[in-house]
């Protein structure tokens, strides 16, 4: 075959594009290949396409798609942190004469995807998971407003993940940091497909991100049970909605900013070029005017979490619930006023500094008042220590050290000290596990149960809490030591061997912290296999206090058979106080979203689509967007979309529940 | 529901604590708002774009100027083209609000040749101004206005793909709940974009023409 019939179907991509000649990267292709033809082959085996698709893929239930995206999550938790794992033990070893074990080109693709994929493919798609699998039950409704865009919003997020994924064996990934700065980013200094992979797989998984906020907001704004007043709506279910606000007000910026690098990549504008009238600096504010509100999409679900776990493990309303709000609405408000401080050393005079620097100081005020909050929470309560107990204190503990090197850093003066240092990456670093993760861990935890029915195994549970607690600080002390010392971030090898010991320490660090997430992973095998062991039938493990304990665990497709009405903040403590019965009888008909298929092929289809735009397969860009738009019609076609529960089966259903809470009555 | 946190004793029977009447969600209920907060968030995309155009509009990199290249005349025929089909949509609504179903079809293929109109005219614009050599490459100015006023562009390009998706669907189920809806997003999509279009035509044509 002609060159030009090769060029023309296949683009840029050639056999020079598979890196076949690195050794790492070609084992760990071999590994995937085999894991990936044992899962499919045991699916196959034991038939469960079938199954996977009509009860998982094609799900508009909330409850199963925030299942699907935790899922995504801990995957995407494995490659992110293997990524770490990678970057720890190169600049472990890489002193002096040791050159290390990765290349240049290869590391800075390593920190580049670690970032991205810990932000956009962990972080986001737990707080969001969490978020649809709790809010719908907490606020007593069946499902989020549009079913149907969930899913979707789930595959688009999941296709995301897809591209990041296959930068890793077909070309490469961006080189450039996690926020793809320019005029780095831009075609004269990174003129292969790196930034490419990253644009498209930010762009599709920020569609995913940006419906699922809309469709949160319009859920709890339009679907609270009966009685549900703004302030009396669960803190979590606050936390959500400002989170979501903030997603809506914040992606838009991130898809624009985006936009205007490709089109410098594929159209040849000059918005972030150094010549033709660009300006790299604008590059730098419009994606930290998304990047900074976005790391308080990241903490606030997770503050809302919090909030749950200390006002039920203490067994006591949540101190200060109003003052709690409106600290989650300042800090939403705040998000917007300080993201200047990411680069004070741009030089925009000591008037702006100060401005930003004064802005973000703030912003400690409504935080210290909520770690207040959950302290006076604690005063005097029957505290519980169990898991999602655990992770809470050790991350007030946590949190706050890194909310304190965070004024640090606002400080203009010691922040040009500072930018760009290993100190910067212990500071974000501590309040990102600390705060993120150390939460997502509080909630796989407390919410475990209402998902499946038994608790996670607190054995394992304890063993992960201790390796990543320890593991964390053994990890980033020396970074801060380091950062205070003037080592800058994203150095792969170094020449002062008297610095080597604290990235040893480091080192010790992440392999604690893997012991922690192995800890995490076989904690889940272990309550799978013991889980009759572990079962609660009552749906209400922990005493709780807000509406998805008042069902059952788990809850049936419907969530409730009758909506509640809500008469108190704690709605489930006072149902449970004043002895409410759950009606038995008179059950009806009860009105649901069909599933459909449509979300998994428009997500398939906008895979395709950003590979061939990636690749430069033109025809195949065409063909996939013209099939994206004619699946999007033909979906708007289909106005039979909802199906009745009859209520001989609701009534079934809710007969066998009050069997197992009369059951678990008379054992207890 | 009034708060009933102080409940004398034996009087709990009174309180509801589930809703056992029967009733009905109206299908679509958060439409409206879902829509609008889609709507704020591309809102959001064009303000970026504004604000690009604000950094730029003054970036020739020793190119044209707005002044050597807008040709006024040719903006207000497609503003006007814009601002009628907009009143057409009006008339559309209130058509559909009727149940006039030919009216409503009539109206809304009035609205999308205006619509294809504005696009045609942009289209001419834009090869013009390709052809003297001011393609979107050539300085950064140029390359914020081909960005703004082509991302609108693309959303009446959708609007109108969207507008005759409905027209099919209206004449093959009338105006029902379902379609009625659609119609009033499609309402808020169109008038949006007339909106922007203002923007547009402000503080792109007139004020960079001025500069």
């Amino acid at each position: 075959m002609s060159d030009t019939l090769l060029k023309t179907i296949f683009g840029r991509l050639t056999l020079e594009s598979f890196p076949i000649h690195e050794p790492i990267i070609l084992g760990t292709f071999i590994a995937v290949m085999l894991g990936g033809i044992t899962l499919v082959g045991a699916i196959t085996y034991f038939k469960l396409w079938k199954w996977l698709w009509t009860e998982w893929f094609t799900s508009v239930d909330h409850k199963k798609v925030g299942i699907m995206y935790m899922i995504l999550g801990t995957v995407m938790l494995l490659r992110g942190f293997s990524d770490a794992i990678m970057m720890r033990a190169q600049q472990a070893m890489a002193f002096g004469a040791n050159e290390g074990y990765l290349n240049a080109h290869h590391y800075d693709q390593v920190f580049t995807a670690h970032g991205v994929i810990m932000i956009f493919f962990v972080a986001m798609p737990f707080v969001t998971g969490i978020m649809n699998y709790v809010v719908p039950l907490q606020i007593g409704a069946r499902d989020v407003s549009f079913p149907f865009l969930n899913n979707f919003s789930f595959w688009m997020t999941a296709a995301g993940a897809v591209i990041v994924m296959a930068s890793l064996f077909v070309g490469e990934f961006a080189r450039t940091g996690w926020l793809a700065m320019a005029p780095l980013s831009g075609l004269d200094y990174s003129p292969d497909v790196g930034v490419d992979y990253y644009v498209w797989a930010l762009q599709i998984a920020g569609v995913g991100t940006l419906l699922s906020g809309v469709n949160l907001i319009a859920t709890i704004v339009k679907m609270r049970a009966p009685g549900m007043t703004m302030f009396k709506m669960p803190i979590f279910t606050w936390s959500a909605l400002v989170t979501n606000v903030l997603i809506v007000a914040a992606f838009p910026v991130l898809t624009a900013v985006l936009a205007m690098l490709s089109l410098d990549r594929y159209v040849g504008t000059h918005f972030f070029t150094n010549t033709g009238g660009g300006n790299p600096m604008m590059y730098v504010n419009m994606i930290w005017i998304w990047g900074h509100p976005e790391v308080y999409i990241l903490i606030l679900p997770l503050f809302g979490v919090f909030s749950e776990v200390t006002s039920t493990f203490s067994g006591k309303r949540l101190f200060g619930y109003t003052s709690m709000v409106y600290a989650l609405l300042v800090i939403c408000i705040l998000a917007y006023l300080v993201w200047l401080h990411h680069f004070f050393t741009m030089g925009s005079g000591a008037s702006v500094n100060s401005f930003f620097g004064i802005t973000t100081m703030i912003i400690s005020i409504p935080t210290g008042a909520k770690i207040f909050n959950w302290l006076f929470t604690m005063y005097k309560g029957r505290i519980r220590f169990e898991l999602p107990m655990m992770w809470t204190v050790a991350f007030m503990l946590t949190f706050v050290i890194g909310g304190m090197t965070g004024v640090l850093l606002a400080v203009p003066p010691a922040d040009f000290q500072l930018h760009n240092s290993l100190f910067l990456v212990a500071h974000f670093h501590n309040v990102i596990i600390g705060g993120v993760m150390f939460g997502a861990f509080a909630a796989i935890n407390y919410w475990f149960p209402k998902a499946f029915g038994f608790k996670l195994d607190p054995w394992w549970g304890k063993v992960s809490f201790w390796s990543w607690v320890v593991g964390f600080w053994v990890a980033f002390t020396p970074l801060y030591v380091l950062g205070l010392m003037g080592v800058t971030r994203r150095l792969r090898h170094f020449d002062d061997p008297s610095l080597q010991i604290w990235f040893i320490i480091a080192a010790v660090g992440v392999v604690m912290i893997a012991v922690g997430i192995a800890a995490f992973l076989i904690q889940i095998f272990v309550s799978f296999r013991d889980r009759e062991r572990l079962r609660d039938w009552t749906g209400d493990p922990w005493d709780g206090r807000s509406l998805e304990w008042a069902t059952s665990s788990p809850p049936p497709a419907y969530n409730f058979a009758f909506t509640p009405v809500i008469h108190d903040l704690d709605a489930y403590y006072d149902m449970k106080t004043r002895n409410a019965g759950r009606p038995l009888t008179g059950f009806r008909d009860i009105h649901m979203p069909k599933n459909t298929g449509t979300g998994v092929i428009l997500a398939g289809l906008s895979v395709a689509f950003g590979l061939s735009m990636i690749w430069y397969m033109w025809w195949l860009s065409a063909l996939s967007f013209a099939g994206i738009l004619a699946v999007s019609i033909f979906h708007t076609f289909n106005y039979d979309r909802d199906f009745h529960i009859h209520a001989d089966e609701v009534a079934r259903t809710e007969e066998e529940r009050t069997r197992i809470l009369a059951n678990a009555a008379a054992g207890a | 529901m009034t708060s009933a946190t102080n409940v004398p004793p034996g009087a709990q029977d009174a309180v509801s604590f589930y809703d056992t009447d029967p009733h009905e969600h109206p299908p679509g209920q958060s439409t409206m708002l879902g829509f609008w907060l889609y709507l704020m968030s591309d809102c959001l995309i064009f303000a970026m774009l504004f604000a690009a155009w604000g950094v730029y509009g003054g970036s020739y990199a020793g190119g044209p100027r707005p002044s050597e290249l807008f040709e006024l005349p040719l903006v207000a025929v497609n503003t006007a083209m814009l601002l009628f089909s907009s009143i057409t949509y009006g008339f559309a609504m209130l058509a559909a609000d009727e149940k006039k179903q030919g009216a409503t079809l009539g109206w809304l293929a009035i609205t999308g040749v205006f619509g294809l109109c504005f696009l045609g005219i942009e289209l001419y614009e834009f090869s013009n101004l390709i052809a003297e050599g001011a393609g979107p490459w050539r300085s950064a100015f140029l390359s914020s206005f081909f960005t703004l006023v082509g991302t609108h562009g693309l959303h009446v390009t959708f609007g109108i793909i969207w507008l005759v998706t409905l027209m099919v669907q209206v004449s093959r189920k009338g105006l029902i709940d379902a379609n009625m809806r659609r119609l009033q997003c499609l309402s808020l999509f169109w008038h949006f974009l007339d909106v922007i279009w203002i923007g547009v035509f402000t503080f792109v044509y007139l004020l960079g023409v001025l500069r």
